[in-house]
C-alpha cells in the first residue's frame, strides 16, 4: 500500500507544482495518472522516488515514510521502486546488456560494480527480461543503435531487473506511435498482471486509460481533480481535468 | 518634438562613443610605441630583407664543395718591348684580358668564357712575390658561362708576371644534411615527446579532478555541520594513519624484497590472500539488510586487505626496481627500456605513502561524515551541544592547516602566538555557525568544493606553462624533464576546466535513470556520467596534445628542453638560417599533428 498525503512541491523559483495532493495506491493496481503537461504528473511521480525533494506531506510505502529516509535507507527503497522513462533515458553509448543491468546498482556490491563484475546469475536475468521483451538478440547492440520502441523495451528490462514492487511509469508511451504505445503498454500489464507489481502510470491518452487502467487519478496544476475509475471520467469531469475548451480525441 | 530630440541624443551619444574609442586607440598606440618612422627608414628595411631572405633558405642541406681556379697571367704594369704572353687554352674556362697589360689603378675589361652557367664567385689580384690575394669584386656568368666586368687593378706594379684569378665553387656528389638538421632532428622528436608525456600525466591527474569542478555532480552534495564538521577532522587523523600503515607495509615487505625471487613468491601469495579476502569482504549482492557483527567483521577485513595492498605495491615497486637494473645491463640499445621499468618502480615507491595517505584520509572523512549526519537525524538535548564543539574543533583545525602553509611560505615562524590567532579566529567562526544551524539542516558542501576546485584551476591555468618551467628548471634541472613537468601543470588545470564543462553539459536523463535504481554516487558516475564523456574526453585531449607540441616549441627558452632551446640560441646568435630550420620543423610537426588528431578524432568519435 502506498500512501501518499498532503504532498506539495515548490520549486526553487516560486512554482506550485503539488498542491496538497493525497491519495492511495493498493498493492497491485494500475494507476494512470493524467492531466496536461505542467499539471504536475512527473513531479508527482519523482518524488515517490525522491528523485525530486518534496517540500512538505508524507509518502508512506509498507508504513515507513520515504520523506524521511536517509541517503542510505533511500538507496534501499529505490531500488524496490522500477522507473520508466518518457525519453527511455538509456546510456546511448553503453550496450543494451550493460543498460539492463544497470538496474540492478543498488543491489550489487559498489566497489564490484566499478569494475563492471556483475553476478552470472543477474547477467542470466537479464538475458531473460530481455526475451521477455522480445529483444534478446539486441544484448550486445549499443543502445542508441536500437528503435524508440526498442529503446523503451530496454527500459521496461531495466525497470524489470530491480525485481521491483513499484514501477514508476512517466509518460512511457509519449514518444512512440500508437503500435508502438500498445506493445509498450502491454508489457506494462503484463508485469502488473502477473507479477502483481504495482503500476503507476502518467498518460496522455484517455482510451489508453480505459484499455489498460484499473483507477485514475487527475491533476490539474498541481491540484487532485478525480480519484476513480476509469469510466467515471465523463465529459464534465473532461472539461474540469482539461480545461473547457478541451476536446476529447481518440 | 519629443522624437526628434531623442534622435539629436542618439546622435549625440554615438558620437561621443566614436570619439571614446579614437581615444582609446590613440592611447593604444602611445603605450605599445607604434613607430612608423623607423619600419621607413633604410637601414631597417635593409635588415629585414636580409633576415627573411636568411629565414627563406634554411640551412638543411649541404654539399661537398670542390674549387676550381682559373687563372690569367698579366702584366703589371706594360714591360717594355715584347709583352705576349701564351694563349689561353680556349676549350677550359678562360680570362681575357683587355688591354693585356695595363698600369696599376687602371680600369680594364676582364671577359670570362667557358664558365658554368651562371657559376659565380670572387675575381682576384694575385701580385707576384706575395702570398695575397686582392679582391677585385664577384663574377656572375652568364647562361652561356660568359661575363664581362671592368674592375680597377691593383696598386702592385711589378716586373714579374703578376695573375688575375677566377674561382668558381661546385657542388659535387649528393646533399648531406647539416648539422643544424640533424641536430633540429633530435629536438623535434624530443619535443613531441615531452608533450605526449606532459599529456598523458596531466589528462590522468586531470580526469578524476574534473568531477570535483562539474557543479551539475556537486550541486547536490550536502551535508550537515556534524557531518562536514567530522568530515574535516578525520581527514588528518586518517591521513596520519594512512603514513603509519605505509611505513609499517613498507617495514614489513623488506623481509621479502632481499631477495627477487622470494618477493615474486611473496608477491603471489599476497595477491591470493587479497583475492580470497575480497571475495569474502565485498559480497557480490547485498539483498538483505546484514547484522552489524558482519559489517565490523568486514571492516577488519578490508583494512587488512588495504595492508597487504600497500605491501603488495612495494613489492611491485621492489620486483619493478630488481628487474628493470637488470634489463638495463643486459639489453644492450634497448637499456632504455629497463631504465623506464626501473623508474616507474621509483615512482611507484614515491606515491605509495601519497596514496596510502589520501586513501584512508578520504575513507574516514567520508565514514565519519556519513555517520555525522546520521547522528544529527535523531535530535536529543545533547545534539546541539556536540555540533558546537565539533564545530568549533574543525574550525580551529582547518585556520590551523591554513595558518602552517602560510608560515610555510612566508617564515613568519612565531608559532604559539600564531596558531593562537588561527585556533581563536577558526573556533569563533564554528561556534557562530554552531548556535545557529539546526542540526539537520544541510550546508552545500559540494557547492564549497565545487568553487574551491574551480578557483584552483584557474589559478593554475592563467599562468602559462612557459613561467611553471622556469620553476622546474629549478628543481629539476635545465632540459627537456623540467619542461614536460611544466607542460603536465598546465595541462592538468587546462584540461579539468574543459572536461569538467563536458560534465555539465551531458544528458541528465540517463544520470536520473540510473539514480533511480538505486545506484550511490559512485556508481551513478561511472555508468551515468562516464560512458557519456568519453568522447569528448578523447577529442579534448588529442587537442590538448596538440597545444603540448606547440607550447614545448617554446618551453625550451625558459630553459625547459625541446626544439625551443635551439631556437632561442640560434636565435641570439643572429643564425637565422639555422633558426629557420627549427621554425620549418615546428610548422611541419604542428601541421601533422593537427591532421593525424583530427584524423584520430574522427575514427574514435
Amino acid at each position: 500500500m502506498l500512501k501518499i498525503q498532503n504532498l506539495t512541491k515548490i520549486y526553487d523559483g516560486g512554482v506550485l507544482a503539488l498542491d496538497n495532493v493525497s491519495f492511495e495506491v493498493p498493492e497491485g493496481q494500475f494507476l494512470a495518472i493524467i492531466g496536461l503537461s505542467g499539471s504536475g504528473k512527473s513531479t508527482l511521480l519523482r518524488c515517490i522516488n525522491r528523485l525530486i525533494e518534496p517540500t512538505e506531506g508524507t509518502i508512506l510505502w509498507n508504513g515507513k515514510d520515504i520523506t524521511k529516509a536517509s541517503d542510505d535507507e533511500m538507496r534501499h527503497i529505490r531500488r524496490k521502486i522500477g522507473m520508466v522513462f518518457q525519453h527511455f533515458n538509456l546510456v546511448h553509448r553503453s550496450s543494451v546488456l550493460t543498460n539492463v543491468l544497470a538496474g540492478r546498482l543498488g543491489y550489487v556490491n559498489p566497489a564490484m560494480s566499478i569494475l563492471n563484475r556483475f553476478p552470472q546469475s543477474d547477467i542470466d536475468n537479464a538475458i531473460k527480461q530481455l526475451d521477455r521483451v522480445g529483444i534478446a538478440d539486441k544484448a550486445y547492440s549499443r543502445a542508441d543503435e536500437l528503435s524508440g520502441g526498442q529503446q523503451q523495451r530496454v527500459g521496461v528490462a531495466r525497470a524489470m531487473m530491480q525485481n521491483p514492487e513499484i514501477i514508476l511509469a512517466d509518460e512511457p508511451v509519449a514518444s512512440l506511435d500508437p503500435v508502438l504505445a500498445h506493445s509498450i503498454m502491454q508489457h506494462l500489464e503484463k508485469i502488473n498482471k502477473e507479477d502483481g507489481t504495482t503500476v503507476l502510470c502518467s498518460l496522455h491518452f484517455l482510451d489508453l486509460v480505459h484499455r489498460y487502467a484499473d483507477r485514475a487519478v487527475a491533476l490539474n496544476d498541481g491540484k487532485l481533480m478525480y480519484e476513480g475509475p476509469p469510466d467515471g471520467i465523463d465529459d464534465a469531469k473532461f472539461k474540469e481535468i482539461y480545461g473547457k475548451d478541451a476536446e476529447r480525441v481518440g | 518634438m519629443k522624437q526628434k530630440n531623442s534622435n539629436f541624443l542618439r546622435s549625440l551619444k554615438i558620437a561621443i562613443a566614436v570619439f571614446l574609442a579614437l581615444v582609446i586607440y590613440a592611447y593604444g598606440f602611445q603605450v605599445t610605441n607604434v613607430k612608423l618612422e623607423e619600419t621607413k627608414s633604410e637601414h631597417r628595411q635593409t635588415q629585414l630583407v636580409r633576415i627573411l631572405r636568411a629565414l627563406a633558405k634554411p640551412d638543411i642541406l649541404e654539399y661537398e664543395r670542390e674549387e676550381f681556379i682559373v687563372l690569367l697571367p698579366i702584366m703589371v704594369p706594360c714591360p717594355e718591348g715584347d709583352n705576349s704572353l701564351d694563349a689561353p687554352n680556349t676549350s677550359n674556362p678562360y680570362l681575357v684580358m683587355t688591354p693585356s697589360c695595363a698600369d696599376p689603378r687602371e680600369v680594364v675589361m676582364i671577359e670570362g668564357h667557358n664558365f658554368e652557367s651562371f657559376s659565380t664567385g670572387p675575381l682576384n689580384f694575385l701580385p707576384a712575390d706575395s702570398t695575397v690575394r686582392l679582391q677585385l669584386g664577384t663574377f656572375k656568368a652568364d647562361k652561356n658561362g660568359d661575363f664581362e666586368m671592368e674592375v680597377r687593378l691593383s696598386p702592385r706594379p711589378n716586373e714579374k708576371i703578376q695573375e688575375i684569378q677566377a674561382i668558381t665553387r661546385k657542388n659535387i656528389g649528393t646533399p648531406k644534411f647539416t648539422e643544424t638538421a640533424l641536430a633540429t632532428w633530435e629536438k623535434i622528436i624530443e619535443t613531441v615527446f615531452m608533450a605526449l608525456l606532459a599529456t598523458t600525466l596531466g589528462t590522468m591527474i586531470a580526469i578524476p579532478l574534473s568531477f570535483f569542478a562539474a557543479r551539475n555532480l556537486m550541486e547536490d552534495v550536502t551535508s550537515t555541520l556534524i557531518g562536514s564538521s567530522l568530515s574535516i577532522l578525520f581527514i588528518p587523523v586518517g591521513a596520519y594513519l594512512g603514513i603509519k600503515v605505509a611505513g609499517l607495509a613498507s617495514q614489513l615487505s623488506t623481509y621479502l624484497t632481499g631477495n627477487l625471487l622470494y618477493s615474486l613468491a611473496g608477491l603471489i601469495i599476497i595477491s591470493l590472500i587479497i583475492w580470497q579476502g575480497v571475495r569474502f569482504a565485498f559480497p557480490q549482492q547485498e539483498i538483505e539488510k546484514i547484522s552489524s557483527s558482519t559489517i565490523i567483521g568486514r571492516t577488519t577485513i578490508k583494512g587488512g586487505l588495504f595492508l597487504l595492498l600497500i605491501m603488495t605495491l612495494y613489492l611491485v615497486s621492489n620486483i619493478a626496481l630488481g628487474i628493470g637494473t637488470y634489463l638495463a645491463i643486459n639489453l644492450g640499445s634497448f637499456a632504455f627500456l629497463g631504465d623506464f621499468v626501473r623508474d616507474m618502480g621509483d615512482i611507484l615507491n614515491l606515491v605509495i605513502v601519497i596514496i596510502s595517505a589520501l586513501t584512508i584520509g578520504a575513507v574516514f572523512s567520508s565514514i565519519a561524515g556519513r555517520l555525522g549526519i546520521k547522528f544529527g537525524r535523531t535530535p536529543k538535548a545533547t545534539t546541539k551541544i556536540i555540533q558546537i564543539v565539533l564545530a568549533i574543533l574543525a574550525g580551529a583545525m582547518l585556520f590551523i592547516l591554513i595558518m602552517a602553509m602560510l608560515n610555510w611560505f612566508y617564515e613568519y615562524n612565531n608559532y604559539t602566538e600564531l596558531y593562537a590567532y588561527a585556533g581563536i579566529i577558526g573556533s569563533l567562526m564554528g561556534l557562530v555557525l554552531g548556535i545557529t544551524l539546526k542540526p539537520t539542516a544541510a550546508l552545500k558542501t559540494g557547492f564549497i568544493i565545487y568553487y574551491i576546485f574551480r578557483t584552483v584551476f584557474n589559478a593554475l591555468r592563467s599562468i602559462e606553462a612557459i613561467v611553471w618551467a622556469i620553476i622546474f628548471v629549478v628543481w629539476v634541472g635545465i632540459g627537456p624533464f623540467a619542461g614536460s613537468l611544466a607542460l603536465a601543470l598546465h595541462t592538468i588545470a587546462a584540461l579539468a576546466k574543459l572536461y569538467s564543462e563536458q560534465v555539465e553539459s551531458i544528458m541528465a536523463g540517463p544520470v536520473e535513470a540510473i539514480q533511480s535504481t538505486g545506484a550511490n554516487r559512485l556508481q551513478t558516475i561511472i555508468y551515468g556520467v562516464i560512458p557519456q564523456i568519453v568522447p569528448p574526453y578523447i577529442s579534448f585531449t588529442m587537442y590538448r596534445w596538440d597545444i603540448n607540441v606547440r607550447m614545448s616549441t617554446i618551453i625550451g627558452f625558459a630553459g625547459g628542453g625541446g626544439i625551443g632551446f635551439l631556437l632561442s640560441q640560434n636565435i641570439n646568435l643572429l643564425q637565422y638560417r639555422a633558426a629557420s630550420v627549427q621554425m620549418f620543423a615546428i610548422a611541419i610537426v604542428v601541421a601533422s599533428m593537427d591532421y593525424i588528431s583530427s584524423k584520430l578524432r574522427e575514427n574514435v568519435v
